[in-house]
C-alpha cells in the first residue's frame, strides 16, 4: 500500500504510512468507495456522487467523514485542496490516504501542510462516520446495548463534543479503527434512537401518538445516570428491530446531524413526521396554527415553560402569534433537539429559517385529498386572489413553492400552485372566506391574539356570502363589469353591431351597498369558472360600502362600454344613482372607439379590484379592531392601585 | 455617564425593568413608581385612550443631577416609564416617541408567543435585546 501510496501520488509529496495508519486509512477508504455503491447516503446537500469506481471514493461519504472529523469546514476546504483531490476530480487513494493525514495534523493541532504529514501522527479521529460499517455489521443493536453505558450517562446533559471526547479517550486505547467503529458513533447513535423510536412510533399510527412520542422519549434521554446500562440497554435492544428496519432512517439522521451545525438541520424523515404532525393539528397545509393550538400541543413535550417560550419566540419569525408550517417544523425541530441534550441556540440557525425550509422542502408529498380541502390553494376570487397574493407574497413565506403549474387565470404565484397540480380546488366558496380572511390576518402581525379563532369566525360572519348568482363568463371586455344575471349575453358584440334589444329603463349599475352582497357571492362562483374572465365583472361589483364614493365615477366611465349592453346589465343590485348619469353619456358613447373603450375598462376594472380589495381589507381590520379592542380592554380594567 | 431605566408596568405591577448603569437602581425606582401616579393622573384625565403620552418630570430634578421621566401607555394600560439623564441633551421628543414605539412593538412580540401570559414577568431574549441595543444607544 506504501508503495502504491508513494507511486500513485505523482503530483503529490510521498506519503509513508504506519503499520496503523495504513490500516486504518484503507479500510475507511474502503468503506467510502463502498458507500458509494452501497448506501442510500442523503448526506448533506453539497455531497455530490461521484461516479464510484474501483479506486475512488465517492466524494459524498468522504465528505461525511471529512466533516465527521470535527473540524471547521475551512480546515476540510485546505485540506481537499492539498491532498489532490480537487486537482484530479476525485478521491483516489493517494489523495485519501493524504487527506487523512492532513485531518489527523489538524486535529493535533498542526497546520494544514504538507509537510505536517512527513512526520508521526496520531490516527485521525472521527466522530460518527461508521454508519456504513454499522449497517453493513449488522450488530447495531448489541453493539448500542453493550457500549451505550458510558455514553449514555452524557448523552443528556453533554453536547455532542463532550462525547466525541468520550469517544476519542475510548479510541485512545485502541489502535486501530475498526472496532472504535462502534463505540463512537453508539452514542450518536444512541442520541438518534429515541428520533427514530419516535418516528416509528409515529409510522404505525400518526394521530394518537402525539404524547407517545414525546413520552417515548422522556424515559430514552432522561439521564439516568445511575442506573446501569439495565435500563439504557433495554431500550435499544427493545428497539434493536425497529432500529434494524430504520436503519438507513438512522443513517439518513446520522449523515444529517453528525455535524456541529447538523443537529438543526431537518431531515427528510424529520420533515415528514413534522408535517404529519402539523396536519393533525391544522387539516390545511398551508394555512397556520394558532397560538393556543400550538401551545397545547408543545406543552405535551414537557419542557419547561420558559424553553417553549423562547422556542417559540425562535421560531415564529413573523411574529404573529401564528405557526406556519416551516415554522411549526424549526419549532418541532428545536424541541426534539432540546430533549435530546442540544442547548438552544441564541438565534434561529439557517437551516431553520422558513425560507431555508421552503425552498428545501417543497411539499410533494402531500396527497391529493388534502388539495382539495385547500382554502387558500386558490384563491380564485378575483380579488380575494390579488389579496391574498399581496399577502402571500409578501407575508407568508410559504409561497415561495417552486411552482409549475398554471391556474386558470395564471396569475397565482403562491405556494398552493403545487397544490393545484394534484386537483383543481372545485370547492371553494366556504373556505375561501377563511383563508382570505386569515390571510388578511396573517398580513397583520400586530392585530392578531390568541383570539385569532375568534377574529376568523368575527369576519366570516361579516363577510358571509349570500347565494352566488351565476357567473358571467368574461368573453367580452363589456359584458364584464355590472351583470351578475345576464351573463352569457356579452359573448355576443352586440354593442359592435348596433342590434341592441331596447334598454330596460334600470340603470345599469349596481348600488354600492347592494352590491356588496353581489360581489360576496360572485366572489365565491368565481372559483369554479374561468376566473380572469370573470374577475372584471366582480370587481365593480365588489365594492363594499367604504368604496363608494371612489365607484362612482368609475362607473360612470363604465357607462359608456355598457350602453351597448345595457340590456344586459339590469342587474339584481340595480341601484338608483347610477340611472341619471346612465343616459346622458349613451349618445357620446357610440362615438368612441372601441378600442379606447377596452383600454379604459380594463385600467378601470384594475384600480377597482385594488381598489375593492383595500376597502375590503379596511373593513376586515376594523372588524379585527374592534374584536381587539374589546379583548384587549377587559383584562387589564382596573382601578389603578396606589402603591 | 448617562443614565437611563426603563420599567413596564402593568397595573402598577413591574413586568420588566432595567437599568443602565447598574448601580442606584433603586433610587430611579422610586422615582419610577412616583411618576407612575402622575401617568394614571393623565390617563384618566384624558377620558378616551391616548396611546402616546409624554411626560417631562422636571419637577423631580434635584439640586445636583437632572432626570426627565417619560412615560407610555398602551390601548390595554400597560405602562411604559423610561428615566433618562437630563445631562442627555441629544435626546429629542421625537427619539423619544420613536423609542416608545420600538418597545411597544416589542411588547406585541412578546405578547403574541402564546407561552406568554399576561403579567408574567417579560423574558424574552428578543425583548431584552432591543432594549439593550436602545439603552446603549441612548447613553
Amino acid at each position: 500500500m506504501e508503495a502504491a501510496a508513494g507511486g500513485l501520488c505523482g503530483s503529490g509529496p510521498p506519503l509513508l504510512l504506519s503499520e496503523g495508519e495504513q490500516q486504518c486509512y484503507s479500510e475507511l477508504f474502503a468503506r467510502c468507495a463502498g458507500a458509494s455503491g452501497g448506501g442510500p447516503g442523503p448526506g448533506p446537500p453539497e455531497a455530490a456522487r461521484a461516479a464510484p469506481g474501483a479506486a475512488t471514493a465517492a466524494a459524498g461519504p468522504v465528505a461525511d467523514l471529512f466533516r465527521a472529523s470535527q473540524l471547521p469546514a475551512e480546515t476540510l476546504h485546505q485540506i481537499t485542496e492539498l491532498c489532490g483531490a480537487k486537482r484530479v476530480g476525485y478521491f483516489g487513494p493517494t489523495q485519501f490516504y493524504v487527506a487523512l493525514k492532513l485531518i489527523a495534523a489538524a486535529q493535533s493541532g498542526l497546520p494544514v501542510r504538507i509537510e505536517s504529514i512527513k512526520c508521526e501522527l496520531p490516527l485521525p479521529r472521527f466522530m460518527m462516520s461508521k454508519t456504513d460499517a454499522e449497517i453493513r455489521f449488522g450488530n447495531t443493536a448489541e453493539l448500542h446495548g453493550t457500549k451505550v453505558q458510558i455514553p449514555y450517562l452524557i448523552t443528556e446533559k453533554n453536547t455532542f463534543k463532550r462525547i466525541d471526547d468520550e469517544d476519542k479517550q475510548q479510541e485512545t486505547q485502541s489502535p486501530s479503527m475498526s472496532p472504535l467503529a462502534s463505540p463512537p458513533s453508539s452514542p450518536p447513535h444512541y442520541q438518534r434512537v429515541p428520533l427514530s423510536h419516535g418516528y416509528s412510533k409515529l409510522r404505525s399510527s400518526t394521530e394518537q401518538m402525539h404524547s407517545a412520542p414525546y413520552e417515548a422519549r422522556q424515559p430514552l434521554v432522561q439521564p439516568e445516570g445511575p442506573s446501569t446500562g439495565g435500563p439504557g440497554a433495554k431500550p435499544p435492544r427493545h428497539q434493536a428491530s425497529l432500529i434494524r428496519s430504520f436503519s438507513v432512517e438512522r443513517e439518513l439522521q446520522d449523515n444529517s446531524t453528525s455535524y456541529p451545525d447538523e443537529p438543526w438541520r431537518i431531515t427528510e424523515e424529520q420533515r415528514e413526521y413534522y408535517v404529519n404532525q402539523f396536519r393533525s393539528l391544522q387539516p390545511d397545509p398551508s394555512s397556520f396554527i394558532s397560538g393556543s393550538v400550538a401551545k397545547n400541543f408543545f406543552t405535551k413535550s414537557k419542557l419547561s415553560i420558559p424553553e417553549l417560550s423562547y422556542i417559540w419566540e425562535l421560531s415564529d419569525a413573523d411574529c404573529d402569534g401564528a405557526l406556519t408550517l416551516p415554522e411549526f417544523c424549526a419549532a418541532f425541530h428545536l424541541i426534539v433537539a432540546r430533549k435530546n441534550g442540544y442547548p438552544l441556540p441564541e438565534g434561529l440557525p439557517p437551516t431553520l429559517q422558513p425560507e431555508y425550509l421552503q425552498a428545501a422542502f417543497p411539499k410533494p408529498k402531500w396527497e391529493c385529498a388534502l388539495f382539495d380541502s385547500y382554502s387558500e390553494s386558490i384563491p380564485a376570487n378575483q380579488q380575494p386572489r390579488d389579496l391574498n397574493r399581496m399577502e402571500k407574497l409578501s407575508i407568508k413565506d410559504m409561497a415561495d413553492f417552486p411552482v409549475p403549474t398554471q391556474d386558470v387565470t395564471g396569475d397565482d404565484k403562491q405556494a398552493l400552485k403545487s397544490a393545484t397540480d394534484e386537483a383543481l380546488p372545485k370547492d371553494m366558496s366556504e373556505d375561501s372566506a377563511t383563508p382570505k380572511d386569515s390571510n388578511s390576518l396573517k398580513a397583520r402581525p400586530r392585530s392578531r391574539s390568541y383570539s385569532s379563532t375568534s377574529i376568523e369566525e368575527a369576519m366570516k360572519r361579516g363577510e358571509d356570502p349570500p347565494t352566488p348568482p351565476p357567473r358571467p363568463q368574461k368573453t367580452h371586455s363589456r359584458a364584464s363589469s355590472l351583470d351578475l344575471n345576464k351573463v352569457f349575453q356579452p359573448s355576443v358584440p352586440a354593442s359592435k353591431s348596433g342590434l341592441l334589444p331596447p334598454p330596460p329603463a334600470l340603470p345599469p349599475r349596481p348600488c354600492p351597498s347592494q352590491s356588496e352582497q353581489a360581489s360576496e357571492a360572485e366572489v365565491h362562483p368565481q372559483l369554479n369558472r374561468a376566473p380572469s374572465q370573470a374577475a372584471e365583472s366582480s370587481p365593480t361589483k365588489k365594492e363594499i360600502p367604504y368604496s363608494q364614493p371612489p365607484s362612482k365615477p368609475i362607473r360612470r366611465k363604465f357607462r359608456p362600454e355598457n350602453q351597448a349592453t345595457e340590456n344586459q346589465e339590469p342587474s339584481t343590485t340595480v341601484g338608483g344613482p347610477a340611472s341619471v348619469a346612465t343616459v346622458k353619456p349613451h349618445p357620446a358613447v357610440q362615438k368612441q372607439s372601441s378600442k379606447q373603450k377596452k383600454a379604459i375598462q380594463t385600467a378601470i376594472r384594475k384600480n377597482k379590484e385594488a381598489n375593492a380589495v383595500l376597502a375590503r381589507l379596511n373593513s376586515e381590520l376594523q372588524q379585527q379592531l374592534k374584536v381587539l379592542g374589546v379583548e384587549l380592554s377587559t383584562p387589564f380594567q382596573s382601578s389603578p392601585d396606589i402603591p | 455617564d448617562a443614565l437611563s431605566t426603563i420599567i413596564l408596568f402593568l397595573q402598577n405591577y413591574p413586568l420588566y425593568i432595567r437599568s443602565i448603569p447598574t448601580e442606584n437602581e433603586l433610587k430611579f425606582h422610586y422615582m419610577v413608581h412616583t411618576s407612575l401616579d402622575v401617568v394614571d393622573e393623565k390617563i384618566s384625565a384624558m377620558g378616551k385612550a391616548l396611546v402616546d403620552q409624554r411626560e417631562l418630570y422636571l419637577g423631580l430634578l434635584y439640586p445636583t443631577e437632572d432626570y426627565k421621566v417619560y412615560g407610555y401607555v398602551t390601548n390595554s394600560k400597560v405602562k411604559f416609564v423610561m428615566v433618562v439623564d437630563s445631562s442627555n441633551t441629544a435626546l429629542r421628543d421625537n427619539e423619544i416617541r420613536s423609542m416608545f414605539r420600538k418597545l411597544h412593538n416589542s411588547y406585541t412580540d412578546v405578547m403574541c408567543n402564546p407561552f406568554y401570559n399576561p403579567g408574567d414577568r417579560i423574558q424574552s431574549r428578543a425583548f431584552d435585546g432591543m432594549v439593550t441595543s436602545m439603552m446603549i444607544q441612548v447613553c
